[in-house]
């Protein structure tokens, strides 16, 4: 019986609860949408963020000491005894966070000079080059992916699979324009150790001291400054967690951790811990992260996700209100049913037993139809935004589902409220 | 054997007296019609006496039991159990068929039973319309189901609030016939009703007036 009075009223008031259905799939496809990218934006964003630089510098252990007892910048070649490994550049790969590491590239710069008498800062560096690593893995890595706001205003970029690369220099905009020199051009650089022949292949706009600079193959500056194998400066582009208490208090400290936050701290993609993994396997080495980079990350993540939060509980709130409206006037439209039903018999428990199940048959078919449709809005957001999919997360399914009967039943409330208020003898044949 | 007794029953709203001091009673078994004309108390006696509305003032004893002061859960079971609701307007669930509407009274007072309800159907002269819809039965069918609902329960009031006000003279007649067939089974029947044919069917009729008793009149010529 109860089945054929459900059925009934789905069937007699179909107008209506398509109504609810429809309302409840919009809060629902929006609560889908957003959480979905709310779960999978961390990434997004961060491989975002990553086109606007590296976020871990690694150095020297001695040479970055000196650099911050005297601040020397690029170019204290004097002071920069000590050097990384060029052939452990690899070894960034394997370490547990391998696959958080997007890009990484090499420096070593050195002062030339020039066909004219001048001095011109040339950096050593990875443009496109190609790694094997013992993973199996094969990658590309360099300034190509790391500077990827550089603008190249003639030429191109220096290919490292070109022949003769070696012999190939990019040159900064500001540097090229004072020279007046243009691609194609030879220009003789002369090292520590030897003097080269370079052709101009690409002039750039970095729009900073870069544009001041000369850019060649690091074989070539190490070949320049005698100095084959070595390397200055890493810089690595890296997706992280954002900060908490427990990435700044290993920061400072990792020792200091209890085994359990050390755990923690360390399978977390926290800037700190992945510093520490590079100083793990770069003999001799120091990381550390680019603080502006890494906690503009952390805001703008954190900005981000609060957005779509409070987008999804507006979404959902709008949805309550208009699920309360219909569904009260639905109740209303039934008054006189409903009177009739106590009349006759009926529980109050009973009645608002049959309303509720009507209801929520009809937010199941609302939630289905919605988390269809949200999954399509998350795509929406992923491929116009990001650029590439969102990753349904299964963990959304339950939370919205809680949600949506959550917002169900509280719009249902004040419908639910009259039920229970409502006088047999006040619908059937008035008070008096 | 009284069934039902109001003893000094007033009902006051606000200002509004709309039962003021009424005392009948009616036997078990018996016929009685409640007659007056609009705001004489007619459907303000009969709420009450159907369990949908309490007395401001006075006693209600039902089966010798004082309902006046129950909680309206208690009731909800006194009018589920014992009292069978007829309506002026019918008031049928649109969307069920005239057997489902019969088996909802079911349903709330113990198990629906499709066979039974199309027994009392067949009882009104309707079981070959258990399957329409309240909007495919005329107003007099759509009474008569009403009625089989009324009855499906065996209740041991039948209290119907103008039974007939909206049925023409001969759908009038089948109703007031399965009246008389309920009144000989040993029903206790309560009729509102403003109508004096309806009324002079019935074994007693008690005018109100302003609220109160009027009079009470014996139908000499009462038929079983």
């Amino acid at each position: 019986m109860l089945f054929r009075m459900i059925r009934g009223v789905l069937f007699h008031q179909k107008g209506k609860m398509l109504l609810i259905a429809i309302t409840i799939a919009l809060g629902a496809s929006l609560a889908t949408g957003m959480l979905n990218v709310v779960m999978d934006v961390e990434d997004k964003v961060n491989k975002e963020l990553k086109n606007y630089g590296a976020n871990i510098t690694v150095k020297p252990k001695d040479a970055s000491l000196l650099s911050d007892i005297y601040d020397v910048g690029e170019g204290g070649e004097a002071l920069n005894a000590a050097y990384l490994r060029e052939d452990e550049l690899g070894k960034l790969k394997t370490i547990f966070w391998a696959f958080n590491i997007v890009d990484f590239t090499p420096f070593l710069d050195t002062q030339a000079t020039l066909p004219d008498g001048d001095g011109a800062e040339v950096v050593g560096t990875w443009f496109n080059h190609h790694l094997s690593l013992p993973t199996g893995e094969e990658l590309d890595a360099g300034v190509q992916g790391m500077r990827s706001w550089w603008e190249i205003t003639d030429g191109r970029w220096l290919n490292e699979a070109d022949e003769g690369a070696d012999s190939e220099i990019m040159v900064g905009a500001l540097l090229a324009e004072r020279k007046r020199w243009t691609v194609g051009e030879t220009v003789k650089l002369t090292g520590s150790h030897g003097e080269r022949d370079m052709t101009i292949v690409g002039i750039y706009d970095a729009g900073g001291d870069e544009d001041e600079q000369i850019f060649a193959t690091l074989d070539a500056v190490q070949a320049l400054t005698d100095r084959e194998g070595k390397v200055a400066s890493i810089e690595v582009s890296a997706l992280t967690t954002p900060d908490n208490d427990l990435a700044r208090r290993a920061a400072k400290n990792p020792a200091a951790l209890t085994s359990r936050d050390y755990e923690t701290w360390y399978c977390t993609a926290y800037v700190s811990a992945i510093c520490y993994q590079i100083q793990e396997v770069i003999t001799g080495s120091v990381a550390s992260a680019v603080r502006q980079v890494a906690e503009s990350e952390g805001t703008v993540l954190d900005k981000t996700k609060l957005l779509m939060i409070l987008i999804t509980a507006l979404s959902l709130i709008g949805s309550a209100l208009g699920i309360s409206n219909l569904v009260t006037a639905s109740v209303m439209e039934r008054a006189q049913e409903i009177g009739l039903l106590k009349a006759i018999g009926a529980k109050d428990r009973s009645i608002t037993g049959v309303v509720m199940t009507e209801i929520l048959i009809t937010a199941l078919v609302g939630f289905a139809a919605g988390y269809g449709m949200g999954f399509g809005f998350a795509q929406l957001i992923g491929r116009s935004v990001f650029g590439s999919a969102i990753e349904m997360n299964t963990k959304v399914i339950p939370i919205v589902a809680g949600l949506i009967a959550l917002v169900t039943i509280a719009g249902s409330l004040p419908a639910i409220r009259m039920v229970l208020r409502l006088k047999p003898a006040e619908v059937l044949h008035g008070g008096h | 054997m009284a069934l039902l007794e109001l003893k000094n029953i007033s009902k006051i709203y606000g200002e509004l007296k709309a039962l003021d001091n009424v005392s009948i009673h009616v036997d078990k078994g018996e016929w009685v019609a409640i007659m007056g004309p609009s705001g004489s108390g007619k459907s303000t006696m009969m709420n009450i006496i159907g369990c949908m509305d309490k007395p401001t003032k006075g006693e209600v004893l039902l089966d010798g039991e004082d309902i006046s002061k129950l909680p309206s859960k208690r009731l909800t079971d006194i009018r589920r159990d014992k009292i069978g609701l007829i309506f002026q307007q019918f008031h049928m669930v649109t969307y069920l068929t005239a057997v489902e509407n019969v088996m909802v009274s079911q349903y709330y007072h113990s198990m629906p039973d499709e066979e039974e309800a199309l027994e009392a159907l067949g009882r009104v002269g309707l079981r070959e319309r258990a399957k329409h819809l309240p909007s495919q039965l005329s107003g007099g069918e759509q009474q008569r189901v009403c009625v089989a609902r009324a009855l499906i329960n065996h209740p041991e009031l039948i209290l119907a609030d103008e039974p007939t006000g909206n049925l023409d003279e001969a759908n009038e007649n089948i109703v007031l016939d399965l009246f008389r067939q309920l009144h000989r089974e040993g029903t206790t029947l309560i009729v509102v009703t403003h109508d004096p044919e309806v009324a002079d069917a019935a074994q007693r009729t008690i005018v109100l007036e302003h609220g109160k008793v009027a009079r009470e009149v014996v139908n000499e010529n009462f038929v079983e």
